[in-house]
């Protein structure tokens, strides 16, 4: 009878919450589609709107940029990935160790993660990678190197760069948490028994942290597929830096394509789903929710 | 002087705003120099008239997003938009403008220079007051011509600047020939090689606005740009736009800058350039084909149709674009420091002439004709861009074609090929 | 002598992290100290590290330019509104998650997760226009229900992690004590989760303030926050990297010592129940 009675007040108390995302995710997807199926150009006032069938989603999907943007999307999402969860688990388990001024040391490493990401690309961009007054470029010289062009000659990396620096805080801190409450007993004992550092490593730490690498994995995947400002500021999605998402920025705001870019969106929304699901198998065992 | 000219513009706004009650208007503007110093005298249009002023000053890039979002919507978030002379033809047209054809007799439109009026209009019906106009024209460093033993014309050609540049390069010495714009985007790298493309013989469209990118001047455009800036152009050109150049240039890393009128009184002020002392002016270049590589732009106010508040923000227009701004900001700040291109009275000031930029900058604005930019004739209006709403998507996208062959990532044909077949499909979709 | 061992390995620990956090915030420090620099300085050529005349100048510019105040105002209310409104919302979807699961518990979690996957500039039109009907633009209301609802899914998620964590019995004793169930969970599970929600409000409050689509794209004066402030300062004619370097300053300082005071918190908390 508790049961029950619980139960219907736990629908009750979920409901605000489910209510209101439902709404945030079917009043855009609705508008969205329907404007995918429409010629919608703000700027032509002059041409009359009117129904597109399915012309937009086959020129979207049928433009010579769409495959290459889907590639560097995936690219960019996995190369932070990779770089952040390397160095999150080095890092946490190196925070991890006895040290003086542990706590300094952790602000330092989580900074990154409280910078707006405009005005980290800015930094980056102006400050580090010009190839001219940039940091970098005098630390080239100084080595009787010739200053790289990062922004034009290792786009992609230097982006991936940039991102990788604003979220690798936030997988060590996950990370970090997740190796404290490690039992230190196990691994003493482990110690003992003269399994190697390597082994120890491989056997009992990065089983632990399973469950904490798919939560990084998992969220920073949500935030990577959206990049926007660190692609708008640093390179305008030139050299080959288009994502879908800088894509679909170009036919709605550049292009003022309503129609066409909308179709790019639902592409984007199961392009997204697709990784999600791809995700959910490989990682979503760890993630008994 | 500055009280008196300061009591002018008063009584002549009090006389105006006679009848018009005190608001608030929002103005949407980028963060450019001169409009940064528009705001600082807002409390002297607020005292004469009454109106405060709510300022939202935004990156170029994100303000044009911003304003053509409300525009289209209309949102009605501004009560008046700094916008340019691509953005004001195009939204004339399509009535989203309030035309500013009532303009009081004091305010004397007639001085506006013509080809800044002719760029900010539809049909004949000026649409936007210029705040500031520019061209674009060659600095070169004075010493390091003298030192590679030529000497500038007035006037000079392409081969005269590749030449120019090749012999004042000095890499050891970190000193480039020659910086010009490479970065993507329609307004950075897009605008000067289109203009370039101009003197070029090249166009966007031919009259039936089928696109020329596999046309020869084209070819021919990007074989020079490419060929005279690995000669002598700085390290990573492709990501250079007007505001990296102009650090180089003020660092004394450039022998020739091609860009916008407005950047001489930056490189000629000591306080932020080492080679103030050092600067000369010419025309944009040519090639014997009769139109020479300069464009023609302005930062403009407009209002947009539907706000409650017109009344007001015409008076803001007058006082900002007025002879007697200019005057205020003359003599709080100097002659150099007002807002240039807009007004022929200026250029007929003899205080004005004194400054060492005047002369050629209007030079280069008078010899700039957006209605006949092309040697071969065009279908489109303006000279780095053409004004149909499609354009800035296209250019950004060609652009950074180009820019990857400045970067070196792809061949001029790949890049012309890929132009040309995306501007067909772009143009076709949108129904030309 | 093991001792001694310890003390070696310490040192060497310490010099490693030390050099390792030093070089992930050096960014930081470095445009921090060319916010103090004058423009030229700023790109002098080799650069100045700590040898040059220290000013002011640039903050004072940027103070005179922009009211800092106002945007920071904006910025604390819409971070500050739309985390707490969050909660509020949140905490009884996860109690019901936590305590009274279902077997599509799990699958509404993701669900809610993958709202957060449409990309917002392919609606900026749509709800553009959903706000000139609602008359929301450029309202502080408007704002907070958008980042609100933007962040909601990562709120929801991470206390439910953290209310998984605390053992049911204790929730039961108090029913038995006949407690209601808004006594329940104001009385005796939220005192409980505190840690976790503490933790919970920083994360979504840094997502907020740092949120820079929508908050640019809706506001114009009255809820302009510190992302529209900085769009003031980016690339202009001119030369502006100290300018700029004393903007960004000004924009991350408020959040940076935030986070500096409740780091021992955030690390703390942000587990997402990943611990066991």
């Amino acid at each position: 009878m508790a049961t029950r009675h619980s139960r219907s007040a736990a629908r009750l108390m979920m409901a605000p919450a489910v209510v209101l995302l439902l709404g945030w995710m079917l009043v855009p997807l609705i508008m969205t589609l329907y404007f995918s199926f429409r010629n919608y150009f703000p700027l032509r006032p002059d041409r009359v709107p009117g129904w597109a069938g399915f012309s937009n989603y086959e020129r979207f999907i049928t433009s010579s940029s769409f495959w290459p943007s889907v590639q560097t999307t995936l690219v960019i999402v996995g190369g932070v990935l990779v770089i952040t969860v390397l160095l999150g688990i080095l890092l946490a388990m190196l925070l991890d160790q006895p040290m003086w001024g542990q706590g300094v040391v952790r602000i330092l490493v989580i900074a990154p993660f409280f910078v707006m990401p405009t005005v980290s690309a800015l930094v980056w961009k102006n400050m580090f990678m010009d190839p001219t007054n940039g940091l970098l470029a005098h630390l080239w010289r100084v080595f009787g190197a010739e200053p790289v062009a990062w922004l034009s000659q290792v786009p992609t990396g230097s982006i991936v760069m940039i991102v990788s620096w604003q979220w690798l805080p936030f997988a060590t801190l996950i990370l970090l948490t997740a190796i404290q409450s490690l039992d230190g007993e196990q691994l003493e004992a482990a110690e003992m028994d003269g399994a190697p550092p390597l082994k120890r490593f491989w056997f009992i730490i990065l089983p632990h942290l399973a469950r904490a690498i798919t939560i990084v994995i998992l969220i920073q995947t949500i935030f990577l597929l959206s990049i926007f400002a660190e692609i708008f500021v640093t390179t305008g999605g030139a050299f080959g830096t288009r994502t879908l998402t800088y894509l679909i920025f170009q036919r709605v705001l550049e292009s003022q394509n309503v129609g066409l870019g909308s179709a790019g969106g639902v592409y984007a929304i199961i392009l997204a789903n697709i990784v999600a699901l791809f995700l959910m198998r490989i990682v979503g065992k760890n993630l008994d929710a | 002087m500055s009280i008196r000219t300061a009591l002018r513009a008063a009584t002549a706004l009090a006389l105006i705003a006679g009848g018009v009650s005190a608001e608030t208007i929002t103005i949407a503007t980028v963060n450019n120099g001169d409009m940064i110093r528009m705001q600082g005298y807002t409390d002297q249009f607020t005292a004469a008239t009454g109106h405060e002023v709510e300022w939202v000053t935004l990156e170029e890039n994100v303000l044009r997003q911003r304003v053509t979002t409300d525009i289209t919507t209309k949102g009605g978030q501004f009560d008046i938009m700094t916008i340019g002379m691509y953005e004001t033809p195009i939204w004339g047209a399509n009535g989203w403008l309030v035309p500013l054809d009532d303009l009081s007799e004091d305010y004397d439109v007639a001085d506006i220079l013509p080809a800044m009026a002719g760029g900010l209009s539809h049909d004949g019906t000026l649409y936007a007051a210029p705040f500031y106009g520019e061209s674009s024209m060659i600095m070169y460093r004075t010493d390091l011509m003298e030192k590679a033993g030529l000497e500038m014309p007035e006037a000079p050609t392409w081969a005269f600047v590749r030449e120019a540049a090749a012999a004042m390069t000095d890499r050891e010495n970190d000193i480039n020939g020659i910086c010009l714009r490479g970065k993507a985007g329609w307004g950075e790298g897009g605008a000067f090689i289109t203009a370039m493309s101009n003197s070029f013989g090249a166009r966007w469209f031919d009259m039936d606005w089928k696109p020329q990118f596999d046309t020869q001047p084209w070819k021919d455009t990007l074989e020079f740009f490419v060929g005279m800036m690995s000669e002598s152009g700085p390290t990573g050109y492709a990501t250079n736009g007007f505001n990296e150049n102009l650090n180089l240039f003020q660092q004394g890393k450039c022998g020739m800058w091609i860009d916008a009128t407005v950047a001489a009184s930056f490189v000629t002020n000591p306080d932020d350039s080492t080679v103030a002392d050092s600067v000369g002016f010419a025309l944009a270049p040519d090639t014997g084909l009769g139109k020479r590589s300069n464009w023609l732009w302005a930062w403009a106010l407009a209002i947009p149709a539907g706000t409650q508040k017109e009344a007001a923000a015409k008076q803001f227009i007058e006082w900002a674009t007025s002879k007697d701004y200019i005057e205020l900001v003359a003599a709080n700040e100097g002659w150099a420091n007002v807002p240039p291109g807009a007004r022929t009275s200026l250029y007929e000031n003899p205080e004005y002439r004194k400054v060492p930029f005047a002369r050629m900058t209007l030079d280069s604005i008078l010899s700039a004709d957006p209605n006949n930019s092309t040697v071969e004739p065009s279908p489109y209006v303006g000279i780095q861009f053409a004004a149909i709403p499609e354009f800035a998507g296209i250019a950004t996208q060609v652009s950074q074609e180009f820019a990857a062959v400045y970067a070196g990532q792809q061949s001029i044909d790949e890049a012309l090929e890929k132009a040309q077949a995306f501007t067909t499909e772009e143009m076709e979709a949108a129904g030309y | 002598m093991a001792r001694a061992v310890t003390t070696q390995r310490k040192a060497i620990n310490t010099a490693i992290a030390w050099a390792i956090g030093l070089l992930i915030f050096f960014p930081i420090l470095w445009t921090i100290l060319t916010s103090f620099k004058t423009e030229a300085q700023a790109i002098a050529d080799p650069p100045l590290f700590l040898n040059f005349d220290w000013t002011l100048e640039n903050y004072a510019i940027v103070q005179d330019r922009s009211d800092y105040m106002r945007f920071l105002w904006n910025s604390v209310i819409l971070a500050g509104g739309s985390t707490l409104l969050g909660i509020v919302i949140a905490v009884p979807a996860a109690w019901s998650m936590a305590f009274v699961p279902s077997k599509r518990t799990k699958d509404i979690l993701l669900w809610m997760l993958s709202t957060k996957m449409l990309p917002a500039v392919g609606v900026l039109y749509p709800i553009y226009l959903l706000f000139i009907q609602l008359g929301l633009l450029d309202s502080r209301f408007g704002l907070v229900i958008v980042l609100m609802l933007i962040n909601l899914p990562i709120i929801v998620w991470m206390l439910y992690t953290y209310f998984r964590e605390i053992p049911g019995e204790i929730l039961e004793a108090a029913r038995m004590d006949g407690a209601t169930l808004r006594e329940e969970i104001l009385y005796v599970l939220t005192p409980m989760a505190i840690p976790g929600i503490a933790s919970t409000v920083l994360l979504n409050f840094i997502l907020a303030w740092n949120e820079a689509f929508w908050t640019l794209n809706l506001t114009a004066v009255d809820a302009a926050p510190l992302t529209a402030f900085i769009a003031s300062y980016s690339s202009p004619e001119g030369l502006f990297f100290a300018k700029l370097s004393a903007a960004s300053t000004m924009a991350i300082a408020p959040i940076l010592i935030l986070g500096w005071f409740s780091q021992k918190q955030l690390v703390r908390g942000l587990t997402f129940g990943a611990v066991k």
